[in-house]
């Protein structure tokens, strides 16, 4: 499973999504139904699973599932399972 | 001038079974609902043994999302308050919604995910706390999703008044409706409390049945050898309408709300006072309330816990207020069945006497092998009997010290 592939699997299980409206742009709060607090427990399962923590201040940048990886990518987190 | 109110739609999960008609066949024929933990390892408690729901599916009622973020005493409440909406066939429109409110109380509220938030913050620090920890925790949730979902925009409260929260909350959104302020109101309980704390809390106030051998025989209200009540769990919600807005749809009404009393002991935390004398004020004012006397009461369904405080005093407080007519009158604890549904046992219990009304049947204490000599009414023991009634009581009693009692009848225009 790559880093992708994981991440999606996270968001499907916590949000209750399906794999189809898992695109890369697609927005939490727009597409995936999430709500602020919904969101909040979405990124404290990826600081759990990815051992980072992401700070109060880039979670506002964190939108899509795509910023989701640049922003795992960017603090080197590499994924092979 | 107080206007008439009616019940017109009943919903409930019990340990008896996940609808009213289930609960309701196993009331008939006296079945208990009472079986080992599975919730939790009991392994090292006194008490191994509650009423827990069955087979109950939550994602029949909510998504898989909010299974993991709802507390369960809030998803047993959507789902009561959905199979009474259902069964009311009542739909809130535009036209319906402010003047429809929602009163769901609870005793405990979200105690198993308070327990399990805290272990996560022993384990991991506070930034293990869940987001959706607080708003599954606070009583007033169930109420607050039952509105979200349903579309009630009127009056909504939540009674927090222990083991009478169930009963408060049904009589205070009866005077909100008699009182015009609402003509609807979505009104009952939930709990889910079968948790490490509340069994080991319990333990410790010696309130608890510890028959683990045999789970059926624990919860036996009047019998000599009872021992203290079983923890149970679950929702039991009713509709309530003013009569014009039940008779103007031609909705099929269960019964009327005939009275409603509260009161409070002012004397101990967890005890009753002498002769349960605030118990007794209470049945009184209710029935003065429903403009009745004692002798218009057919059948009480009583606190009936099966702690030996609780079954003899309220047995004398009784007495007090029937007086010879508490010879001739039926008295029963349908506890005996569902255990204690504590903030949801006022719920189903007035649930139970709209159906003793409604069926001519009325439920039996089971488990009643040896009465105790203090307690030495008729409570329809081992089996349910048939008999046309046209009034039902239903006692409940809350640590603090709270009295609550609702009087139903027949409804005759």
């Amino acid at each position: 499973m790559t880093l992708e592939e994981k991440v999606i699997a996270v968001i499907i299980e916590q949000l209750d999504v399906t794999r189809e409206e898992c695109s890369i742009e697609a927005s939490f709060i727009d597409d995936l139904g999430a709500d602020s607090l919904d969101l909040v427990e979405l990124i404290m399962e990826m600081e759990e699973i990815f051992n980072v923590q992401i700070a109060d201040n880039e979670l506002e940048k964190i939108r899509t599932i795509g910023n989701v990886l640049d922003y795992l990518k960017s603090k080197g987190v590499v994924w092979n399972e | 001038m107080k206007r008439r109110v009616v019940i017109t739609g009943l919903g409930a999960v019990t340990p008896l079974g996940n609808s009213i008609s289930e609960t309701w066949e196993g009331i008939c024929r006296g079945k208990s609902g009472i079986a080992g933990i599975t919730k939790f390892d009991c392994t090292l408690f006194e008490t191994r043994i509650a009423g827990e729901l069955k087979g109950f599916d939550p994602t029949r009622y909510v998504n898989r999302k909010e299974v993991r973020r709802l507390d369960d005493f809030i998803i047993y409440a959507l789902a009561a308050s959905e199979m009474a909406l259902a069964d009311a066939g009542l739909t809130i429109g535009a036209a319906e919604a402010e003047r429809t409110g929602v009163i769901i109380g609870s005793a405990i509220g979200g105690l198993a995910t308070m327990e399990k938030e805290k272990e996560a913050i022993s384990l991991g620090g506070p930034r293990k706390m869940s987001p959706f920890a607080i708003p599954s925790v606070l009583a007033n949730l169930a109420a607050g999703h039952v509105s979200i979902r349903s579309g009630a925009k009127g009056p909504i409260n939540c009674s927090v008044t222990a083991c009478a929260s169930g009963t408060c909350s049904i009589g205070d959104a009866g005077r909100i409706i008699a009182g015009g302020h609402a003509d609807c109101m979505i009104a009952g309980g939930a709990d889910a409390a079968v948790t490490p704390m509340c069994v080991a809390g319990f333990n410790a106030m010696r309130a608890i049945s510890k028959r683990n051998d045999e789970p059926e025989k624990a919860s036996r209200p009047f019998d000599r050898d009872r021992d203290g009540f079983v923890i149970g769990e679950g929702s039991g919600v009713v509709i309530l309408e003013s009569l014009p807005h039940a008779m103007e749809r031609g909705a099929r009404i269960y019964g009327e709300i005939a009275g409603y009393g509260n009161t409070s002991d002012a004397f101990h935390m967890a005890a009753p006072p002498d002769g349960h004398e605030g118990a007794a004020r209470c049945m009184q004012a209710a029935i003065g309330d429903a403009g009745m006397t004692a002798a218009g009461i057919d059948y009480i369904n009583a606190h009936g816990t099966a702690t030996q405080m609780n079954d003899a005093f309220e047995t004398e407080a009784i007495k007090t207020v029937f007086g010879q007519h508490a010879r001739t009158l039926a008295v029963s604890s349908t506890k005996s069945m569902t255990g204690h549904l504590l903030g949801a046992a006022g719920a189903v219990e007035a649930i139970f006497c709209l159906k003793a009304i409604g069926e001519g049947v009325l439920p039996p204490t089971i488990n009643l092998d040896y009465p105790d000599p203090d307690c030495d009414l008729d409570y329809v023991p081992h089996r349910a009997r048939k008999r046309a009634i046209r009034t039902a009581m239903s006692n409940t009693f809350g640590f603090g010290g709270v009295n609550a009692v609702l009087i139903f009848k027949k409804f005759e225009e």
